[in-house]
């Protein structure tokens, strides 16, 4: 019952994909939605399933690793499917207005969006390392053509270097890949651990590996692509690429550090992680302050964010992987609020300067208001889900007695807090009589349409998320790295 | 009246706190202009909050204190409970709520963007609440953050440069306090575990102390870190510096921000860390009470001080709150059964007292232009009414007998010299000159001196609306006389301060 379920959650919104392809385009739309439907029942069978103490396990075609390939769902992958499904289903409902079936545009959007939610779903899932691989270049082809999606040029160049920068961490990570095979027999996510050995190739492997994934989850210094890619791209992919995209590839990265390479010793390499994560949140956050435009600003504080995921590799406590995950909830809530609450602005305003914003409050409350409650989680104040998640990250960093981490922390939430803020006062700010006379693009759009309510949907969410985090929890728990556990 | 805590599970504290929650958003929901409907929710959500309170008071007299709790991150709850603390603070900020309410609803009748103003309002006055019914520090922070949060639209209502960057003055002061608030809060955590506020102080009572579990380092610092994160909200020097600038702000907002909320808040905070958290032995036995009462006194005398430079009537005000919240503070750093009654009065007294002068302040700005006191001259001719309650406060503040200051002037300086801290008596002293020298001048002008042949400006409302501005400010002003008149009546302020008192100093 529970393996089906996991089947469903991959095969709904892949099948919808075909159909909405082959169908004509009033059927799109319910397709889709069906599609993006189905995976609830699903995560909620399997969710039963591993809260009975379950992990579930499908061989796919009835061959078991280390011949076949294995589905696997534990409390961690569970989570991230559950943060998958509630983006999803909020950006779908802004996706219908901002990419309306009638257009091109909207025609060549939801074929490429039900692929790549399969293919998150396909990749939480996944319990070995060529099949990571697989879903994890569909994840990037999907997001590549998303961004391009529109043909503006700036998009184009953006796409074109994500595109080219993920390629080589592909390589990279398809070397490594093949480099373990060869020392493991196997590619079992959890078997390769045992098998590896940790001679000079294993190494080796590792740190390719490691490498390409941090290409993809746009780790300071690696993360040149993400800015441009995230800022330039419509707002619904915007929205998808900093809420689920770049956190696929720290998901691997923390499945390959915490289960994988857990019999190694990787002390001195978790600790160059954590300084990567480091100077991530203080530079995506001195970055994010100096940036012009809305949905750069908005980007650059994905960079920032990110980084608090890296601390997790020096801390390497079941506290802090706790805090992390947690974190990556909120931030994915929250951030993908901000980018749809920023596209209304830019769609409204006709610009995303900032100093456009000037007035915006009045004219555009609901959209302001969704921006400045997810401001609230990213900055990490209560009550929000940000806020659990620092003070989790906080305590953890606290047991370890690294007073650096606690540090940076604190400061990446005040950085953090200038500008959102900094945002916001321009939205309240009263507009000077000559630009109130222009009034370009006046809102199209009554105060309350789908588009404003599915950013504020999930700004609240990532408030709410800071008041309801127990049964989150919950989950987490049934997926801490056994490695972690025991001392 | 003894009170003897049972605590027992009740949805009070949390309805109380959401009310204020649910009017807040569903203001924000209506818009602009449906402003009779937002005018009946604003004053029904504040006369059933106020009836709330009393149904609390009354089951805290009954000798029960109810509790509502649930986790909010691992190990630890969120605490809503009412003990005879919370409903000194909770009584006071929902009374003045509804008043400063009225006031608001009179001062901003032609104001833009009042469902968004009216809308934070009311969340403000729900971190208020959060604040009072707060069971333990974690429970206190929420509330905390969410009280900067909400005051920030507020103080930054008009959207004019001065306003912003007041709003970014005060952004900066409150969040960078509350960073280390924060740190505090974890390391305290670290130390000792998660626990609930105690009278007679959580650590005290588990056993943590200078020879016990904490280093007496760890427990110092722990306690300069949140009372950094207090002391800002409180004014204390040099934390205070964001207050001044905040008067940019709406009338009712600066009597919200000097009475009810803000910086009563951060003094509640300290009452709390001191007489609840660390209590007032370990407090001084670590000799962070003599500190705190070490920077009370320093920010009583420099705020009355600069109070005294001012020219702008709010300006004065402002830096006169500065001087008088310390007074909370210098209280329970003192100790003492005697001392502590004193700050812990004060925090109603100075509320009742200040908010009615800057109700005034506003009536004199908005219907004759005055800002600054040398317009005052002859102004009771014109205002009589509000003359009167703004004279009736400023006495009061100076601590001229039977007005409510001076019950809490003279319970302080009998509890500093009851301890043997004489030096504290001479701080009064000079607070009580300074006092005198900056507000009988402007009772002065306004009684004694020939008003100008042209007022600088102002309008003429209609008659609702100065008698909505007028009211409360009697109203406020009639408190602060009944509550020294009636200073020894049970279930006056000093009364009920009394009680809690007996709770934290046997």
């Amino acid at each position: 019952m529970a393996s089906d379920a996991l089947a469903m959650l991959v095969f709904a919104p892949l099948i919808a994909a075909l159909a909405v392809i082959l169908a004509p385009t009033r059927a799109t739309l319910p397709l889709a939605a069906v599609g993006i439907a189905l995976p609830l029942p699903a995560l909620w069978l399997a969710t039963v399933a591993v809260l009975r103490g379950e992990t579930i396990v499908v061989a796919l075609a009835g061959f078991a690793p280390p011949l076949g390939i294995a589905w696997r769902a534990d409390g961690f992958a569970l989570t991230l499917a559950w943060l998958t499904f509630v983006v999803v289903a909020f950006i779908s409902w802004h996706a219908r207005s901002s990419f309306a079936v009638e257009t091109d545009v909207g025609r060549r959007f939801w074929p490429l969006w039900l692929v790549l939610v399969a293919s998150l779903y396909a990749l939480f899932l996944s319990a070995d390392l060529f099949n990571l691989y697989v879903t994890l270049e569909l994840v990037t082809l999907a997001g590549v053509a998303m961004i391009a999606i529109g043909g503006k040029p700036a998009a184009m160049r953006a796409a074109m270097r994500y595109l080219l920068l993920g390629l080589m961490a592909s390589l990279f990570y398809l070397l490594a890949t093949a480099l373990l095979y060869g020392q493991a027999g196997t590619l079992d996510l959890y078997q390769v651990g045992e098998r590896m050995g940790d001679g000079a190739l294993t190494v080796t492997a590792l740190a390719l590996m490691v490498t390409g994934l941090l290409v993809k989850s746009a780790i300071v210094p690696l993360h040149v692509w993400l800015p441009a890619a995230h800022g330039k791209a419509p707002g619904p992919v915007s929205a998808v690429l900093s809420a689920l995209v770049v956190k696929v590839a720290l998901y691997i990265l923390i499945r390959l550090w915490f289960w994988v390479a857990a019999p190694l010793d990787v002390a001195a390499a978790a600790l160059a992680l954590g300084v990567l994560g480091a100077a991530a949140i203080v530079y995506g956050s001195i970055a994010a302050i100096a940036q012009t435009r809305l949905k750069m600003l908005v980007a650059y504080s994905t960079v920032a964010q990110l980084g608090y995921v890296m601390l997790l590799f020096p801390l390497a406590s079941s506290a802090a992987f706790r805090a992390v995950t947690f974190h990556m909830l909120a931030h994915g809530v929250a951030k993908a609020a901000m980018f749809l609450a920023a596209a209304n602005l830019l769609a409204a305003l006709g610009s995303d300067r900032l100093q456009r914003l000037v007035g915006a409050d009045q004219r555009f409350p609901v959209n302001v208001l969704a921006f400045a409650l997810a401001g609230v989680s990213i900055m990490g104040l209560p009550p929000s889900g940000g806020f659990v998640a620092k003070w989790m990250l906080l305590e953890a960093a606290w047991q370890a007695e690294g007073w650096g981490w606690v540090a940076i922390v604190s400061l990446g939430s005040l950085l953090a807090a200038v500008y959102v803020f900094r945002v916001v006062a321009l939205a309240y700010a009263q507009p000077r009589p000559a630009v109130s006379v222009r009034r370009p693009g006046t809102s199209p759009r009554g105060r309350f349409h789908a588009t404003s309510l599915a950013a504020l949907g999930l700004a609240v969410l990532a408030i709410l998320l800071g008041i309801a985090s127990a049964p989150v929890l919950t989950l987490i728990d049934l997926g801490l790295p056994p490695a972690l556990v025991q001392p | 009246m003894t009170l003897a805590p049972e605590t027992t599970l009740h949805p009070l504290p949390l309805v109380v706190v959401l009310v204020s929650l649910f009017a807040g958003l569903a203001i924000a929901v209506l818009g602009e202009h449906q402003q009779r409907l937002r005018t009946v929710l604003n004053l029904s959500a504040a006369v059933v909050k106020v009836a709330l309170v009393v149904w609390i008071a009354l089951i805290v007299v009954g000798g029960r204190v109810p509790e509502f709790r649930f986790p909010l991150v691992p190990g630890f709850d969120l605490v809503l409970r009412a003990d005879a603390v919370s409903v000194l603070f909770a009584s006071l900020s929902s009374a003045l709520w509804l008043v400063t309410t009225v006031y608001a609803i009179a001062y901003l009748h032609r104001a833009a963007n009042r469902a968004r103003f009216f809308g934070f309002f009311s969340i403000c006055v729900t971190a208020t609440m959060g604040i009072a019914m707060a069971g333990n520090l974690l429970t206190f922070f929420v509330f905390y953050e969410l009280l900067t949060l909400a005051t920030w639209p507020l103080v930054a209502h008009s959207g004019s440069r001065a306003a912003l960057q007041a709003g970014r003055t005060y952004l900066i002061y409150t969040l960078g306090g509350s960073a280390l608030f924060l740190i505090g809060l974890i390391w305290l955590y670290a130390l000792a575990g998660p626990q609930d506020f105690i009278a007679g102080g959580s650590l005290a009572l588990l056993g943590v102390g200078p020879d016990g579990a904490g280093p007496a380092g760890a427990l110092q610092a722990v306690f300069l870190l949140v009372a950094i994160g207090m002391g800002v909200k409180a004014a204390l020097v040099p934390l205070h510096a964001w207050l001044p600038r905040a008067m940019v702000a709406p009338a009712p907002v600066s009597a919200l921000l000097h009475a009810v909320a803000v910086v009563k808040a951060g003094a509640f905070g300290l009452v709390r860390l001191v007489e609840d958290v660390f209590g007032a032995t370990l407090a001084a036995d670590l000799g962070v009470a003599q500190a705190l009462a070490v920077a009370a006194a320093i920010t009583i005398v420099y705020g009355s001080v600069v109070a005294l430079r001012q020219e702008d009537l709010k300006k004065r005000l402002a830096y006169s709150t500065v001087s008088q919240v310390s007074y909370i503070a210098l209280g329970i750093a003192v100790g003492g059964a005697l001392a502590t009654v004193g700050g812990m009065v004060h925090l109603v007294h100075q509320g009742v007292m200040k908010i009615t002068m800057f109700f005034c302040a506003g009536t004199f700005a908005m219907l004759l232009g005055v800002t600054r006191i040398d317009q005052l001259d002859g102004l009771a001719r014109r205002l009589p009414w509000s003359a009167l309650a703004f004279s009736v406060a400023a006495l009061g503040m100076i601590g001229l007998p039977p007005m409510a200051g001076f019950v809490s002037k003279w319970y302080l300086g009998a509890g500093a010299v009851a301890t043997g801290q004489s030096w504290v008596v001479v701080v009064l002293v000079a607070s009580t000159l300074l006092n005198a020298a900056y507000f009988l001048p402007i009772v002065g002008r306004m009684w004694l001196r020939p008003p100008p042949e042209r007022w600088p400006g102002g309008e003429t409302p209609p008659r609702w609306v100065v008698f909505g501005l007028v009211a409360p400010a009697l109203f406020t002003a009639f408190c602060t006389v009944a509550f020294g008149v009636l200073a020894g009546s049970a279930y006056s302020p000093l009364d009920w301060a009394t009680e809690i008192v007996r709770g934290y100093v046997p």
